[in-house]
């Protein structure tokens, strides 16, 4: 369950925002998650319901992007289909690299400001 | 215009950030990895389940290089110094990183211990995570590369369950293969699923109990000490700055 503890850590940088624009309240924190990051975006989301109690997020809505996992060839350019035989480019032979999808990231903060 | 005392509405704003939530310990994995290439210590992220066979791997490691290669560990675990006497016992520096209750080891649990005495000097370094498939994967903490043990009684289709821990794995130790003629199992299907998830595979099997299949493993260590060189007579000890 380290959800808790990436919640934790996006909630610090997300009061530190709010801090310095003097913000009165957090209305939206948009986070963007990889298919193959290893956070499970479920839990981020009951993280989130429990951290965000008495802090400047109390009202806000964590809106969760999902990013696909996509492949492909360093040498070549192309897409690869990992389900075809592993991340590997055929006409290559090339070990394929991962373009999106191991991304955990806080993309914007909606904020309250006077 | 508020209606009351003439203040100004207060408006929405929409602010780009796009850091990832773990700049934190992001941070702290760079600063470790400084300092590894500044005393040009080669450390290892050595990941898998509980029971996979970490220890056991470290052990035999530990006795292979006595003598040799100046080697150290670090093991976390979520309670006991076990896994770290036993690798006392078998001769090398061990620190314990308790974590409590969490899952996996951060870059800065790693730094305090790093801060050790017993550690200094080393040129391999083991860091021994807590046993999980999961949570592991997702901390950078410094390490040059990341070893997975399996255990063949695990079973095949743990790559397949658990593809974002073997996908950043270098390489993956089968282990305890001296259990195979027990299991209704092929080993070769445990490379054919590390095959599916890994782009590189690189994978040997062993028996650290047996002191089987060990050889291409300590190969593997001996190449990548070799690429490493030695430590930067220019780096103190102690002469880095922290944030």
């Amino acid at each position: 369950m380290h959800e808790y503890s990436l919640m934790t850590a996006l909630m610090e940088r997300v009061e530190e925002e709010a801090s310095s624009r003097q913000a009165l309240a957090v209305h939206r924190v948009t986070v963007r998650i990889g298919q193959l990051s290893g956070v499970e975006p479920e839990l981020l989301a009951s993280a989130f319901d429990i951290v965000r109690t008495g802090t400047i997020c109390a009202g806000a809505e964590l809106r969760i992007e999902r990013v696909a996992a996509r492949w492909v060839c360093p040498a070549c350019g192309r897409t690869v289909d990992p389900s075809n035989g592993g991340p590997r480019c055929q006409p290559c032979g090339a070990p394929a690299a991962l373009a999106e999808g191991d991304e955990i990231l806080l993309g914007q903060i909606e904020l309250e400001v006077p | 215009m508020c209606e009351t005392c003439g203040c100004g509405d207060p408006q929405l704003v929409s602010v780009e950030i796009q850091e990832r939530i773990l700049s934190v310990n992001d941070r702290a994995a760079a600063h470790n990895r400084e300092h590894f290439a500044a005393h040009g210590v080669l450390a290892i992220n050595l990941m898998g389940s509980p029971g996979s066979g970490k220890t056991a791997v470290l052990e035999a490691t530990a006795r292979a290089f006595a003598g040799r290669v100046r080697v150290a560990a670090i093991a976390g675990d979520l309670e006991t110094e076990r896994d770290a006497e036993r690798l006392r016992a078998a001769g090398i520096p061990a620190r314990a990183i308790t974590t409590g209750s969490a899952c996996h080891l951060d870059a800065t649990m790693v730094h305090h211990a790093l801060h050790h005495d017993s550690l200094h000097g080393a040129r391999l370094l083991f860091i021994e995570n807590v046993g999980n498939l999961v949570c592991p994967a997702v901390y950078d903490l410094g390490q040059a590369f990341n070893v997975v043990a399996l255990a063949v009684t695990e079973g095949e289709d743990k790559p397949l369950k658990y593809p974002v821990m073997f996908r950043r794995a270098d390489l993956v130790l089968v282990t305890k293969t001296d259990l195979l003629p027990y299991l209704d199992l092929d080993s070769g299907a445990i490379d054919a699923a590390l095959a599916r998830v890994m782009p590189k595979p690189q994978v040997f099997h062993l028996s650290a109990r047996k002191g089987e299949g060990l050889e291409p493993w300590f190969g593997w260590l001996e190449e990548q000490l070799a690429l490493r060189g030695g430590p930067d007579a220019s780096h103190p000890a102690h002469g880095h700055h922290h944030d």
